[in-house]
C-alpha cells in the first residue's frame, strides 16, 4: 500500500496522454481505468490469454505485463486505435465476415495480433497464420474462422481494399 | 429470406472495435470493489473470525452470513447451499465472509489478514469414497440422486448371450475458460431494491436468488445481463452467487459494488464439468446385435446439489447413444464430495456418458471381430424404434447416411488399414477413429413445460422491430439468429430487427440459455410472435401499406403494437416424471465425426492431423455461425480429450492458472471441417434444431477410438496426456 506515484507521458492511439499511478502499476489498469479505454481486456493477469494484447511502439505486447513506468514515452495503439475512425481495418472488417468474433472477449486482442502478424508478414502461411496468433487464446471459435479472417485480410489488403 | 443465409454477427462491429459493454467495463460514481474470503479447509465447523492487525478495517465493508436480509441460500433446485457459509462449510472455496473497499488495489492484502477459524472434519474427495460412504457429508447416504431406466429383460438377455463385453470408462473434471472472469456489479437499498449488471447466461436464475436472498418482491429485483464473454455452461448457476454476494455488499455499504473474478478464484472456486465413472457390461449375439446394455453412470456432484439432478438424467438418457436395443439398464447417479459444487457444462452430462459408450462400442467391435463401422450400422435406432426410456423416433433418422458421408469424407476405409500396417517399425503411429452420437434438443423431460417460456415482439412507429427474450447472447448468436427468424416471419431485412439487452425490468421469462435450446425452442417462439404480430396488422390495415406506414397508423389507434407466444409442447410430445419415460427431448441432432492422430512413441505426444464433423441438426439458419459453434465445441472436446487436466489436491483445483491447465491453442487443432445434412425439424424455426452442445460429444471418443486403433493400447479414460499413454504402453516405465 505504498504511496508512491510517478507520471508518464505517452502517445495512446495518436494522442499526447499522461498517466499517474504506482511505477509498477499495470499498463493494463492504466488503460482501463485511467483512460477508460475498455476494449483492452483482462483475462487471465499472467500474459497466457493475450486478451489484454496492445501494440507497445509496434510490437504486440500484453499489457498485463507492463509496468506504468515502463510506457514512458512510448507509443501506444489499443483496439480503440485501429479502425480510421468510421472505416475499419481490413482485418476488423474481414473478422465480421468471417466469423471471427464469437462472444468478442480474445477479439481485441486477436485483431491486434493479426494486425501486428499482417504488418511483418503481408502474407503469411498458414503456419505463419497459426504461429502468428499462438499468444491469444480463444475459447469459441476454435480458431478456424480467426484463420479465415486473416486470410481474408489480407486479400483485402492486397486489393487496396483497405 | 434471411434463413439459411450468412448473416454478419449483429454486435459483430461493437466486439471488433472494442466498443462492446462487458461488466468489468462499468464504473458507477462511488463504486466499491469486492473480494470473497473463502474457507481454508475441505470441512468443518466455523468457529471464529479474527481480523487481523494492520489493516484500517473501518475503512472496509464486511459482510457475512448475519447481514443477509433473507435466506442464506442460493436458490436453484434444492436449498442447500448457503449464499455464505455461517456454521459449517463444505468445500475449500466455499464463501464466508465478503469485502469490499473503494481502492481494489488493498484488497488482496485485507482478505489475507482474515483468518477464519475451523474445526475441521473428515472430508471426502473421490466417487468411491463418497460411494463406499466413508464419512456421510450430504443427506443420508452422500447421494444427490438416482435414476434408473429399465427396458425389456436384461438378466434374461445376458442368459443367452454369445459374447458378454464389459468395461469401466472414467471422464476428469472440465473448466469451462471462458476467456472473461465472472463479474458482477450490483446497486441495492431498501428504497431502490435490488439492480445487478452481469455477465450470465440465465437472468431469471440470478433473479429467482436475488428474491430469496433479500426476501424482496419480484418487482424489487432488476439484473441486465452485459455483454457476456463466453459461457459454455460456466456462467448458468454461479452468477446468481456473485451477484447477491455483490448485492449484499452494496446493501451493507449503501454504494455500487462490483465483484469481479480473477482467473485464479473463477477457476478454482466456480463449477467444472462433473467428472464421471461408467460401467458397461453388453450382450452382443454374434452377427454384432447388441442384445442388452446394462450401464452404471455415476457422477461426482461436489459438495451440493446445484444442477446435479439434471446433469444426471441427461447423462443418463444419453448413455445408450444413437442404438437400439431391446433390453437395456441404466442406473445413474450423483453423488456428493468435498469438491466445489461441479455444474453446467456444454453437453450437460451427456459427453460424459457418450464417452464411454463409444469406446466401448470400438471395443464390442474388437471383441467381435467386426470393422467398428459395421457393428454400429447394425445396431443404429432407425425412424419409428423405440429408445430406452421409450421415446418413439417420430423424426427422420438417418445415422448409416451421417456415417457414410463422414467416413468418406475422412477418406476412412483409404487410411485404416496401411495406418495398421505401418505400426511395428514406426517412431510416429498413425490412428483413425470415429464416434456415432445424437443430442436432445432443448430441456430434458417435462422441463421446457415447467418453464413455459415467453417471448414478446414489439414494433415501433418507425417500423423498427424488437425483440424481448431473456436468453442472453454469449458468443452463440443468439442476437443474430432471433434477427433472420423474426425477419422472415415479418417478410423484413434481419437489419431492420432489433434484440433488447435481456433486463428482468422488461423482458419477459423466456427461460435459461442453456440446452441447445435457444434458437429451437425460444427462436420458435420468436417466430410465432412474429407471426401474430404480422398477423394483427394484416387483418386491421391496408395491405397495401409498408410495414413502417402500417405499423404507424396501428400504433396511433391501439398504442401499442406487440405480440407474444407462450412455448406449447409439439403435439404428441409427452413425458412422464414418475416412471420416468417418454419422449426426453423433442428432437435430437446426430453426427458422426472422426479423428485422425499422429502419435509419437517417444514422446507419446499427439498430434491431430485431421477431423471430420457431420451432423443433422435441422435446418441450417445461418451456415458461419452453425458452424463456428460446431467448430468451437469441437476444440472444446478436443482439448477435454487430450489436455485439459484439473488436478486435484484436497479437493481443491491446484492448477487454476491458464500456465498449466491447457486449452488449445491456434498451433493445437488440426482443420476442423464441418459438413452439415439438412433435414427440417417440422417444430423448430425455419425447421431448425438445437446445435449448440451436440459437438461437445463427439470429439473425445473420436480421438480415444483413433489414439486406441494408432497405438494398441485400450484407452479407457480422459485426457489422454502422454504420461497416460506412457503408462499404457510400457507399464514399466511409467
Amino acid at each position: 500500500m505504498g504511496e508512491s506515484s510517478v507520471t508518464i507521458r505517452c502517445r495512446v492511439n495518436g494522442a499526447d496522454v499522461e498517466v499517474s499511478g504506482h511505477p509498477m502499476m499495470r499498463l493494463l489498469d492504466a488503460l482501463r481505468s485511467g483512460l477508460r479505454l475498455t476494449g483492452t481486456k483482462e483475462g487471465c493477469g499472467e500474459g497466457e490469454c493475450g486478451a489484454c494484447s496492445i501494440l507497445l511502439d509496434g510490437q504486440l505486447v500484453n499489457s498485463c505485463l507492463v509496468p506504468l513506468v515502463q510506457a514512458d514515452g512510448v507509443e501506444i495503439v489499443t483496439i480503440e486505435g485501429v479502425a480510421d475512425g468510421d472505416r475499419l481495418h481490413a482485418v476488423q472488417e474481414a473478422f465480421i465476415e468471417c466469423g471471427g468474433a464469437q462472444c468478442g472477449i480474445c477479439t481485441p486482442g486477436m485483431v491486434l495480433a493479426a494486425v501486428s502478424l499482417l504488418k511483418r508478414r503481408p502474407s503469411p502461411t498458414d503456419a505463419e497464420i497459426r504461429e502468428g496468433l499462438a499468444g491469444n487464446l480463444c475459447r469459441c471459435t476454435g480458431y478456424q474462422r480467426i484463420f479465415a479472417a486473416v486470410v481474408n485480410a489480407c486479400r483485402g489488403t492486397e486489393s487496396g481494399a483497405s | 429470406m434471411s434463413i439459411g443465409r450468412p448473416v454478419v454477427r449483429k454486435e459483430g462491429r461493437a466486439k471488433v472495435t472494442g466498443q462492446s459493454r462487458y461488466v468489468d467495463d462499468l464504473f458507477l460514481p462511488g463504486m466499491l470493489h469486492g473480494v470473497t474470503v473463502r474457507s481454508p479447509v475441505p470441512r468443518g465447523l466455523i468457529q471464529a473470525i479474527h481480523y487481523g492487525d494492520g489493516i484500517p478495517w473501518d475503512e472496509f465493508t464486511i459482510v457475512t452470513a448475519a447481514d443477509i436480509p433473507g435466506a442464506n441460500l442460493v436458490a436453484l433446485i434444492a436449498d442447500d447451499q448457503p449464499s455464505l457459509a455461517d456454521v459449517r462449510v463444505n468445500h475449500k472455496e466455499e464463501p464466508v465472509l465478503l469485502l469490499a473497499h473503494p481502492d481494489r488495489s488493498f484488497l488482496e492484502e485485507a482478505r489475507r489478514h482474515v483468518t477464519i477459524e475451523i474445526d475441521p472434519l473428515p472430508a471426502v474427495f473421490t466417487l468411491d469414497d463418497s460411494l463406499q460412504r466413508t464419512e456421510i457429508i450430504w443427506g443420508e447416504d452422500n447421494t444427490f440422486k438416482t435414476y434408473q431406466v429399465a427396458r425389456g429383460d436384461v438378466e434374461a438377455a445376458f442368459l443367452t448371450a454369445d459374447t458378454i463385453v464389459e468395461g469401466d470408462y472414467e471422464t476428469g473434471a472440465q473448466e469451462q475458460l471462458y476467456i472473461e472472469p465472472n463479474g458482477m456489479l450490483a446497486a441495492a437499498s431498501q428504497d431502490q431494491g435490488v439492480t445487478v449488471w452481469g455477465s450470465m447466461q440465465c437472468p431469471y436464475y440470478v433473479h429467482k436468488a436475488l428474491a430469496r436472498l433479500f426476501n424482496l418482491p419480484d418487482a424489487k429485483i432488476r439484473v441486465v445481463q452485459m455483454e457476456t464473454g463466453g459461457g459454455f455452461g460456466g456462467k448458468e448457476e454461479y452468477p446468481s452467487i456473485i451477484a447477491g454476494h455483490a448485492a449484499l455488499l452494496a446493501w451493507k455499504a449503501g454504494r455500487p459494488v462490483k465483484i469481479v473474478y480473477d482467473r485464479a478464484e473463477d477457476m478454482a472456486a466456480t463449477t467444472k464439468r462433473h467428472p464421471s465413472r461408467t460401467r458397461h457390461r453388453t450382450a452382443v449375439s454374434r452377427d454384432g446385435r447388441l442384445l442388452a446394455m446394462d450401464i452404471d453412470f455415476t457422477i461426482d456432484g461436489g459438495a451440493y446439489t446445484t444442477l446435479s439432478p439434471v446433469v444426471l438424467s441427461r447423462g443418463t438418457i444419453h448413455a445408450p447413444g444413437p442404438y437400439f436395443c431391446p433390453n437395456v439398464r441404466v442406473r445413474g447417479k450423483a453423488v456428493a464430495t468435498n469438491t466445489p459444487p461441479h455444474g453446467a457444462f456444454r453437453g450437460f452430462g451427456a459427453p460424459q456418458s457418450i464417452f464411454a459408450l463409444e469406446r466401448h462400442m470400438d471395443r464390442i467391435a474388437r471383441a467381435l471381430d467386426l470393422p467398428p463401422d459395421e457393428l454400429r450400422r447394425r445396431n443404429f435406432i432407425q425412424t419409428g424404434q423405440t429408445s430406452a426410456v421409450g421415446q418413439v423416433m417420430r423424426d427422420p433418422v438417418d445415422m448409416p447416411r451421417l456415417l457414410d458421408r463422414a467416413l468418406e469424407l475422412s477418406n476412412y476405409h483409404v487410411k485404416r488399414e496401411p495406418f495398421a500396417r505401418s505400426h511395428p517399425a514406426a517412431s510416429v503411429k498413425r490412428g483413425i477413429g470415429f464416434a456415432a452420437f445424437m443430442h436432445g434438443a432443448g430441456f430434458t423431460g417435462s422441463g421446457e413445460d415447467h418453464l413455459a417460456s415467453v417471448v414478446t415482439i414489439e414494433a415501433t412507429a418507425e417500423g423498427r422491430v424488437r425483440v424481448l427474450t431473456s436468453c442472453t447472447e454469449i458468443g452463440q448468436g443468439t442476437n443474430t439468429v432471433f434477427s433472420q427468424i423474426a425477419a422472415d416471419a415479418l417478410q423484413l431485412d434481419s437489419s431492420d430487427i432489433d434484440i433488447a439487452q435481456p433486463d428482468t425490468s422488461a423482458v419477459p421469462n423466456s427461460g435459461p440459455t442453456v440446452a441447445s435450446r435457444t434458437c429451437m425452442v425460444v427462436g420458435k417462439l420468436v417466430e410465432s410472435a412474429a407471426l401474430s404480430l404480422r398477423a394483427m396488422l394484416r387483418e386491421t390495415m391496408d395491405p397495401a401499406l409498408p410495414f413502417a406506414a402500417a405499423c404507424r397508423e396501428y400504433i396511433q389507434h391501439h398504442g401499442s403494437l406487440r405480440a407474444s407466444a407462450q412455448y406449447q409442447a409439439p403435439p404428441g410430445v409427452h413425458w412422464d416424471d414418475e416412471r420416468y419415460e417418454g419422449d426426453a427431448y423433442g428432437t435430437y441432432g446426430w453426427a458422426v465425426y472422426v479423428a485422425e492422430v499422429s502419435v509419437d512413441v517417444a514422446t507419446f505426444e499427439i498430434r491431430l492431423d485431421d477431423f471430420v464433423a457431420v451432423q443433422e441438426v435441422g435446418r441450417v439458419i445461418n451456415p458461419v455461425l452453425a458452424a463456428g459453434q460446431i467448430e468451437g465445441g469441437v476444440a472444446q472436446g478436443i482439448g477435454w480429450a487430450l489436455f485439459e487436466q484439473v488436478t486435484w489436491r484436497e479437493g481443491r483445483m491446484a492448477n487454476a492458472q491458464m500456465t498449466n491447465y491447457i486449452i488449445p491453442t491456434s498451433m493445437d487443432l488440426p482443420p476442423i471441417r464441418v459438413y452439415f445434412e439438412e433435414m427440417p425439424y417440422e417444430y423448430g424455426p425455419g425447421g431448425a434444431k438445437g446445435l449448440g452442445e451436440l459437438p461437445m460429444d463427439g470429439a473425445a471418443p473420436a480421438i480415444a477410438n483413433a489414439v486406441s486403433y494408432a497405438t494398441g493400447v485400450d484407452i479407457r479414460s480422459i485426457p489422454i496426456t502422454p504420461e497416460s499413454v506412457l503408462e499404457l504402453m510400457e507399464p514399466a516405465r511409467g
